[in-house]
Formats: C-alpha cells, sequence, structure tokens
C-alpha cells in the first residue's frame, strides 16, 4: 500500500515538500558540530532529487494530482492540487533551494557562524516548503496560512545580521510592506469565499461575478501579489530587504520569493473566465515602467546586491508586462500574440530564477572574499577568483539578454510578439518593443559596471587585492546555474518543452498555436556558430601570438608616468554618465570636501544613491500617520489590570451583542 | 549558391575599402592627396605581423574582448541581405539577433577595456555603453516601421520589400527612417559628429580610447570588426537608399557595391563638413534620432 502510493511522482513531490521543510529540523538539536547543517544540505539536495524528475515527469505526462486533507479547522475542505501551473513554479523553488543549501555549506559554514547557522538553516528549509505549499494550496485558509509562514520565515532569514540597524530596518520595512500586502490578500480571499460560499478555490474559468466583483478581485491581487513581485511602485521593501539578507537567501528571495506573486496573479486570473482589456493594458503599462525604471535605478547603484535587487525589480517587470500582453493577445482574439507573450513571460521567469540566484551567489563569494558590498572597494578579483568571474561573467551576459545564454531566448519570443502586433491597425503593442530595446541597453550599463569593476582592472584597495576563491560547495550550485542558462540559451525548446503545459492550463479553450514562429534551432546555430568562430580565432591568435615578438607592461597612462589603482574608473563614475541623463529620475547624494588652501589636506568624496520613493515619500507620510495613532498609545501602557479589563468589557459587550 | 559565395566574400573582403574611401574624401577636402584607398588593408596585414603586447593587469578576457566581437559581428554578417539577394541565413525574427549580436560585441569589447584599469579606457567604455543605449531605441523604432510596411519579421524579405512604388507611397516616412538610421550609423560607428576616429587626446575619445591597450593581431582583429560593423550598418542603409533592382543579378551586386562607396563618400563629406559635438550634446542628437524614427512610424500608421 504506501509502496504502490510511493510510486506516484504527486506523492513523491509532496513527500519532498514536507521533507524540505523539515530538513533544518535535526540542526536545532545538535548543538555541536557542522553535523546539523550537513543533514540538513543532504536533505535539501535529496528533496530537490525527488522532487525535480517526478515534476518534470508529471508535467511532460501531462499528468497531476490532487489530494483531499482532513482538518477539523472551519475553513472547509483542504484541498492540495498538482496542476501544470503550480508544477511549473516547483522547479525554480527545489532547484535554487536545493543550489542555496549547499552554498551555505562554504558560505554560511557552522563552524564559523555557528550563532546564527541553526536559525538560518532551519527557516531556509521552512521558507522553500512553504513558498511550496502556497503554489499547490487550493483552498484560501491553508493559502493564508502558507503564505505568512513564507512571509515570516523570510524576515526570519533576512534579519540573520540583526546586530546591524541598517538590516533592522530593512526587516522592518519588509514585515510591514509583506502585511499591508497580505492584508489585501485576506480582503481578496474572503470577497472570493463570499462569492463563492467556499473558501476552496474556484475550478479555472468557472468564477461568474458581477463586472465590478471582478474589478475588485484583480486590483486586490494586484496590491497583494504585486508588492510581493515587486512591481513598481509596491517595491519599496525590495531593494534594501534583498541587499541585506546573506546571499543564498537573497538568491531565494529574489530568484524564488519575488514569482510567487506572479503565480498568485497567475492563479487569480485564471479564475475569471473574461478578462477585461484594461487589466491587460494596466499590467502592461505597469511591468514595462518597473522593468525601465528599475534598470535606470539599478544604474546608479553602488551596492553590488542593491545593484541586483534592482535588476530583480527590472526582471520581474518584463513578466508582468509579458502577463499583461497576453491578457490584451486573448481579449483582441490574437493567439499568436497571446502564445508569444506568456510563453516569453514564463520562459524568462523560468530563465531569471537561474542566472538571479547564479548572481546573488557570485556576489556572495565576493563579499566573502572581500567583506565589502561596495562596488566602488572592489577590482581585479578575477585574477584571484577565477572561477567566480567565469560565472559571473555568464550570468551577466545572461541577464543582459544577450545571445548564446537563455535571457536572449525568452526576450526574443517578447520582441516577436511586439513586432507581429507591428501589422495590427493600431500598433500600440508594438511600442514595447522600443522600450525593451531600450531596457536591455541600460542593463547593459549595469552588468558591464557591476562585471568590469568588481572582477577586472587593477584592486582598488586593500581588501580586494586580499580576495581568494571560493571553496568547492559555492562554486559547485554557481558552475551548475551557469551551465543551465548557457543550455537554455542554446537548446530553449528544452525549457520551452516545460513552459508549455503551465500555458495550456492557463489558457480557456487550449488554442495556443504550439509551435514557436521561429524554429529553435537557430537559437542552437546562432550561439554555436559565435562560440566556435571565437574560440577559433582565440586559438589561432594564439598560436600566431608564439611567432610574434610578446612584450608586457604597466596599462598605457596616457603620458602620465605614476598611475594608481585608485585613479581607475570607480562604479560611480562609470554609471554618472547615464546617471546625468536621468537626474530628475534617479537622485543620488553627492559630498564634496572642501579643497582649500596651498597645500590642501585629503579630501573625501561620498556618493550614495537614494532611495528617492521610500525616503522622500513613504516614511514622512508614515511618520505623519505615527503622530496621529499616538494617542492609540495611551490605552497601551503595561498596566496588566487594566488589560484584564479590557477583555471583561470586552466579553461584556460581545455578550449583550449575541443577546 | 554562387549568390550565398558572393556574399561571403563582399562582406568579409570589402569592409576596409569604405574606410580608405573616408580617408581619401576626406583628404580631399582638406586639399592633401591622402592615404591610398588600400591603407587599411595594408595597415591590417601590418598589424597581424606585429609584436603583442600586454598590460600586466589584463587577463584571459582582454585578448577574448576583440575575438568574440569580431565573432559576433562575423555572425551578423549572414543576416543583412547585400542589395537585391537574400541573405544566407534568414528567418524570423533575425532583425533581433542582429540588434543583439552588435550588444554582444559592445558587451566585450568595454568589458576588455575596464580590464586594464586605465580611468581613460573606463571613460570610453562608459560613454560607449551610455550613447548605444540611446541608440538602440532608433533602430527598433525603424524595425518596426518596416516590419509594418512588409508585414514580415526578417531582414532579407524586409528589406526587399523596399521598392520604388513603395517609396512613392510612403516617401515621407522612408525619408525620417532613413534620417535616424544614418544618425545611428554615425554614432555607433563612432565617426564624426559622435566621435573622431583620428582626435589625439584621449579624454575626448569614445572608441579609440577603448582600444588604446590591445596591440598587434588583436588590434587587427578590432579595426577590421568595426569597419565590419560600419559595412552592415551602411548595407542596411544602402537596402533601403537604393530600391532599384536592375534585373540582373551580376549588374545588382555591382549596384549594391557602388552604392555602398557612394554611401562612404557621404560619411566622409559628413566628417569634412561638420565639427565634433560637444560630449553633452550627443545624448541629445540620439534622443532626436529616436524621435524622427518614431514619426516615421506614426506616418505609415496614419
Amino acid at each position: 500500500m504506501l509502496f504502490d502510493m510511493m510510486r506516484d511522482p504527486a506523492v513523491l513531490v509532496l513527500g519532498a515538500i514536507i521533507f524540505a521543510g523539515c530538513s533544518g529540523l535535526p540542526g536545532l538539536f545538535l548543538r555541536h558540530g557542522p553535523l546539523g547543517q550537513q543533514l540538513a544540505t543532504a536533505g535539501a539536495l535529496c528533496s530537490c532529487l525527488v522532487a525535480l524528475p517526478s515534476i518534470v515527469w508529471l508535467l511532460l505526462s501531462g499528468r497531476g494530482g490532487s489530494f483531499l486533507l482532513e482538518w477539523n479547522l472551519p475553513f472547509g475542505p483542504c484541498e492540495i492540487a498538482l496542476d501544470p501551473l503550480s508544477l511549473f513554479f516547483l522547479i525554480p523553488i527545489f532547484l535554487v533551494f536545493a543550489a542555496g543549501s549547499l552554498y551555505a555549506l562554504g558560505y554560511w559554514p557552522a563552524a564559523s557562524r555557528r550563532d546564527s547557522e541553526r536559525s538560518v538553516t532551519f527557516f531556509y528549509g521552512l521558507l522553500a516548503a512553504a513558498m511550496a505549499l502556497v503554489v499547490v494550496a487550493r483552498n484560501g485558509a491553508l493559502f493564508m496560512i502558507a503564505w505568512e509562514v513564507m512571509a515570516l520565515s523570510g524576515y526570519f532569514l533576512l534579519v540573520t545580521e540583526h546586530e546591524e540597524a541598517e538590516v533592522r530596518s530593512a526587516g522592518t520595512v519588509y514585515l510591514v510592506a509583506s502585511h499591508i500586502g497580505a492584508a489585501a490578500l485576506l480582503v481578496l480571499f474572503s470577497t472570493l469565499r463570499s462569492a463563492t460560499g467556499d473558501f476552496a478555490f474556484p475550478a479555472a474559468g468557472s468564477l461568474q461575478l458581477a463586472q465590478g466583483g471582478a474589478t475588485l478581485l484583480f486590483c486586490l491581487a494586484l496590491a497583494g501579489f504585486g508588492s510581493k513581485a515587486g512591481i513598481m511602485p509596491l517595491h519599496i521593501w525590495l531593494p534594501s530587504a534583498h541587499a541585506n539578507a546573506p546571499s543564498h537567501v537573497s538568491a531565494l528571495l529574489s530568484g524564488v520569493m519575488l514569482k510567487i506573486g506572479i503565480y498568485g496573479i497567475l492563479r487569480v486570473l485564471s479564475f475569471v473566465p473574461q478578462r477585461p482589456l484594461w487589466w491587460g493594458a494596466l499590467l502592461a503599462v505597469a511591468g514595462l515602467t518597473s522593468a525601465l525604471m528599475g534598470i535606470c535605478i539599478a544604474s546608479a547603484q553602488k551596492d553590488i546586491k542593491r545593484l541586483l535587487a534592482y535588476s530583480s525589480i527590472e526582471n520581474l517587470g518584463i513578466i508582468s508586462a509579458g502577463i499583461g500582453i497576453w491578457l490584451i493577445g486573448e481579449g483582441t482574439g490574437n493567439p499568436r500574440l497571446a502564445y508569444l507573450a506568456l510563453a516569453g513571460a514564463l520562459l524568462h521567469l523560468l530563465n531569471h530564477a537561474l542566472f538571479k540566484p547564479l548572481l546573488f551567489f557570485c556576489a556572495g563569494s565576493v563579499m566573502h572574499a572581500t567583506g565589502t558590498r561596495d562596488l566602488d572597494r572592489m577590482g581585479g578579483l578575477s585574477a584571484r577568483m577565477p572561477f567566480t568571474s567565469l560565472f559571473s561573467l555568464c550570468g551577466a551576459v545572461a541577464i543582459c539578454g544577450l545571445p548564446p545564454f537563455n535571457g536572449f531566448a525568452s526576450e526574443m519570443l517578447l520582441y516577436l510578439g511586439f513586432f507581429g502586433e507591428a501589422r495590427a491597425p493600431e500598433p500600440y503593442v508594438a511600442l514595447g518593443a522600443p522600450v525593451l530595446a531600450l531596457v536591455g541597453g541600460v542593463a547593459l550599463i549595469c552588468f558591464v559596471k557591476l562585471y568590469g569593476i568588481a572582477f577586472l582592472g587593477a584592486p582598488r584597495t586593500e581588501l580586494a587585492a586580499r580576495g581568494h576563491e571560493a571553496p568547492a560547495a559555492m562554486l559547485a550550485p554557481m558552475a551548475l546555474l551557469a551551465g543551465l542558462t548557457l543550455l537554455g540559451g542554446l537548446f530553449p525548446q528544452l525549457f520551452l518543452a516545460l513552459v508549455n503545459p503551465a500555458l495550456s492550463a492557463l489558457s480557456p479553450a487550449g488554442a495556443y498555436p504550439g509551435a514557436l514562429p521561429v524554429r529553435p534551432l537557430w537559437f542552437a546555430v546562432a550561439g554555436g556558430s559565435v562560440i566556435a568562430m571565437a574560440a577559433a580565432l582565440f586559438l589561432a591568435l594564439r598560436l600566431k601570438g608564439r611567432s610574434l615578438p610578446a612584450g608586457s607592461g604597466p596599462t598605457w597612462g596616457c603620458g602620465y608616468l605614476r598611475p594608481e589603482p585608485s585613479m581607475q574608473y570607480t562604479g560611480s563614475s562609470f554609471g554618472n554618465l547615464f546617471g546625468s541623463l536621468l537626474a530628475p529620475l534617479v537622485r543620488a547624494r553627492t559630498r564634496v570636501g572642501v579643497i582649500a588652501g596651498v597645500a590642501p589636506p585629503a579630501v573625501q568624496l561620498g556618493y550614495a544613491p537614494e532611495e528617492t520613493v521610500l525616503d522622500r515619500m513613504v516614511l514622512p507620510s508614515v511618520s505623519v500617520v505615527g503622530i496621529g495613532f499616538a494617542f492609540l498609545r495611551r490605552l497601551q501602557h503595561g498596566v496588566v489590570q487594566v488589560y484584564i479589563l479590557y477583555i471583561f468589557a470586552t466579553l461584556l459587550l460581545l455578550m449583550l451583542w449575541v443577546h | 549558391m554562387i549568390d550565398t559565395l558572393l556574399h561571403l566574400v563582399l562582406v568579409l573582403a570589402m569592409p576596409p575599402l569604405l574606410l580608405g574611401v573616408i580617408g581619401k574624401t576626406k583628404a580631399a577636402f582638406a586639399g592633401r592627396v591622402g592615404a591610398p584607398f588600400l591603407q587599411p588593408y595594408y595597415d591590417l596585414g601590418r598589424l597581424m605581423r606585429k609584436g603583442i603586447v600586454l598590460s600586466d593587469t589584463t587577463t584571459w578576457l582582454f585578448r577574448a574582448g576583440p575575438v568574440i566581437t569580431l565573432a559576433a559581428t562575423l555572425f551578423a554578417a549572414l543576416l543583412v541581405p547585400l542589395g537585391r539577394h537574400a541573405a544566407p541565413v534568414s528567418f524570423e525574427g533575425d532583425m533581433i539577433l542582429f540588434a543583439y549580436l552588435f550588444a554582444l560585441g559592445r558587451f566585450f569589447t568595454t568589458v576588455a577595456a575596464l580590464d586594464t584599469g586605465s580611468s581613460f579606457e573606463g571613460m570610453g567604455a562608459a560613454r560607449e555603453v551610455t550613447f548605444s543605449c540611446l541608440a538602440e531605441p532608433t533602430l527598433f523604432f525603424a524595425l518596426i516601421t518596416l516590419t509594418r510596411l512588409s508585414g514580415t519579421m526578417s531582414l532579407t524579405p524586409m528589406l526587399h520589400h523596399v521598392t520604388p512604388p513603395v517609396w512613392v507611397a510612403t516617401g515621407a516616412s522612408l525619408l525620417l527612417l532613413l534620417t535616424g538610421l544614418f544618425v545611428v550609423l554615425l554614432a555607433e560607428n563612432c565617426r564624426i559628429p559622435f566621435d573622431d576616429p583620428n582626435t589625439h587626446l584621449e579624454l575626448t575619445m569614445i572608441h579609440e580610447v577603448m582600444v588604446l591597450d590591445h596591440s598587434g593581431p588583436y588590434f587587427g582583429c578590432i579595426l577590421y570588426g568595426a569597419a565590419l560593423k560600419l559595412y552592415l550598418l551602411g548595407a542596411l542603409f544602402v537596402n533601403i537608399a537604393v530600391p532599384f533592382a536592375l534585373g540582373d543579378g551580376y549588374l545588382d551586386w555591382a549596384l549594391f557595391a557602388c552604392a555602398m562607396l557612394a554611401l562612404a563618400v557621404a560619411i566622409g563629406v559628413v566628417e569634412s563638413v561638420m565639427a565634433r559635438l560637444r560630449l553633452i550634446r550627443v545624448p541629445q542628437l540620439l534622443v532626436a534620432a529616436m524621435i524622427l524614427t518614431a514619426f516615421s512610424l506614426v506616418l505609415v500608421v496614419r
């Protein structure tokens, strides 16, 4: 009996979720030594190895699974189901969770971080399991429970280094933003319950609502899930949260948790049979705005992880834009556009779940080696960290959407969608193409800066000069993810095979063309030939170089005789030219010391990009609200007797009301 | 088959000649005799025999940069039709690959520049990425207009669709589009008024300053790659500007080659009669070009 159940891949996936959630438990009781962390990593790898093949098999065979849990809570039957959409979102969860757990062995080792390691390991597993549960839950109450566990374990992971004030404030902003989003979701599920009479999710396309009800549902989903996905202007919590968490946590938060917001939006959209056109237009405009703004602000950052966090806003913006265009395509009866936009969005989601964790892992290795997040203090790391440097290069090229890496494949699908619309009578949708091109251009600025300033040139400080290569436990997950980004760029049809079942789950009629307008073979031909030609030329020049006189010397300083590493272009100066074009949108504080006298002393120049929305708009308005609520604080004074009086008074009032 | 072969020969052999023609035109304006037309070929040949000096700060990327850039440009060369002949490689969406291969080249050129750790090369890299980023939407607006006109999403049918009757019908739009493309052509290839390839002051350079430390065959790769890029963007321009088909395959090849040489003369004239723009004016001109191509789209939508 048990053995038969174990042969059902759906059961295996659920087992892997539970196993992942419990992976950190033994470590809580093992007080000494690294055994707890090693067990947790082994557990994470096992759950991934069990879950991923089962998920892929279920997706490709088109099967699923549905389970009914008996519970005594008053929320109706608790259903858990694995449909293609859920399965698709489970892939990044398990992949990044396993990679991050392995990475943690080297990055957050029990040996040197004993005090915080146990909680980090425990909550890491819990976060992954909670995200997986969110994705498989089919009951509003269970969904909210899992959602809260996810949000709170994210919080505890984020404030790991709570000795620092910056981390604490980032945690608070995250907690508040996350709960405002959760409040919107509570209203959303209550509305659903009042419409269907049950907390169970309605079947796809079966929810009949009045027009106002559907609009309310969409707005609530956009507020609740959009704030989790970091769509502007609901992104304020994201940059500092992802910058201040330990890097393997940032990888899971940025690479996976943001996408749970996208999952929520897609799930809610799937309930509604008729989606008005303006929903799609709103999502597309919000997505493209957030992509453009996100990457522009990223170009001004000098904190390596903050830059990556803003680039996540960009990528999630591209994904939401794709979803918006899908809705437009469905609304206007254009299956080609609908297919390309949604396939592009979901493929980009999968791709982003590969290269963003990769880049956060690389950032972690750099911090591990140099002890700083400030790009302007790095430089020349390539010589001391050759493997990390190579993997970062893969990640940087992939995230810019350049061939032959996977980012290009998904952007290509979106471009094909946009360009196809140029032939429509009113080609509004086609205007997305130049915006996406501009986003791609700015992304190039960001990642040339990130890679070039951190890894190339001469070390700018002592910290950078002492850098060292990361241990194998950290390099292995990076190598895996880098390999997958290249694989996805050369053979996008492999990833599309996973995307297509999720697409058919979302389309009401299942009426997508199914085939790409471009043969996937061309990706392999183009990427393969560029790589082959470059390799052949490289080797030919190397051979030729042997027969030619060779020399070496310092970099040409344009006639200046004593060039110093500190005279190199820094990250701030690299981004400054583009930043000067964005002056009103992206603010930065520059502090310049006064140079005075005949022999002026050393003068410092400071550069710090501003969090304009948070610092200038949100925090001031919150403090105004705080003043308004000051009188409520008088009720909360800590006198226990009076609290008991409150309880009695409340009870009395309730009884009177019931009577 | 023979056309594919001719395409390859033309695209591999002709690009440096354009530089020679530009140089000769500028010399004629300045009243000098100027270097021979084939001087760029001699330069390339000499660089291939020269020794290599590498900076101590650099890594393998410094050597890989020119090579990857050249490889990406070479593949892009297979995507553009020359004259009225089809490109060897053509598929739905190839124009996006075309644009992104140049971006790939730009990534590695700028990264190789940063590898030297020189402040001048960092400066050049920052300018290159910023200005190219502003030129990108112009190219895409132009491609959208062409897609709308031709109804296809591949460079060969898209450019072959532009014939004299199409010019008569949508002349104003195509004229705006060509102006935008010409600005992109000058900006992407670092010609005056955006950048002066012959200036002597590193502070004012864009492209030249990024390659200061390259030498020998690697520098040859860079020069050849740059010439090839000029040739490809020029071919895009010429395909729209010279929409005539003579009916005979070989005559069409000759017409295309002459048109490319005429384009080189035109670039030489622009370089001779204009001064370099101040750096802060460059973004304004690029945005203006973007607006022009956006208007070309508006004109065909109407």
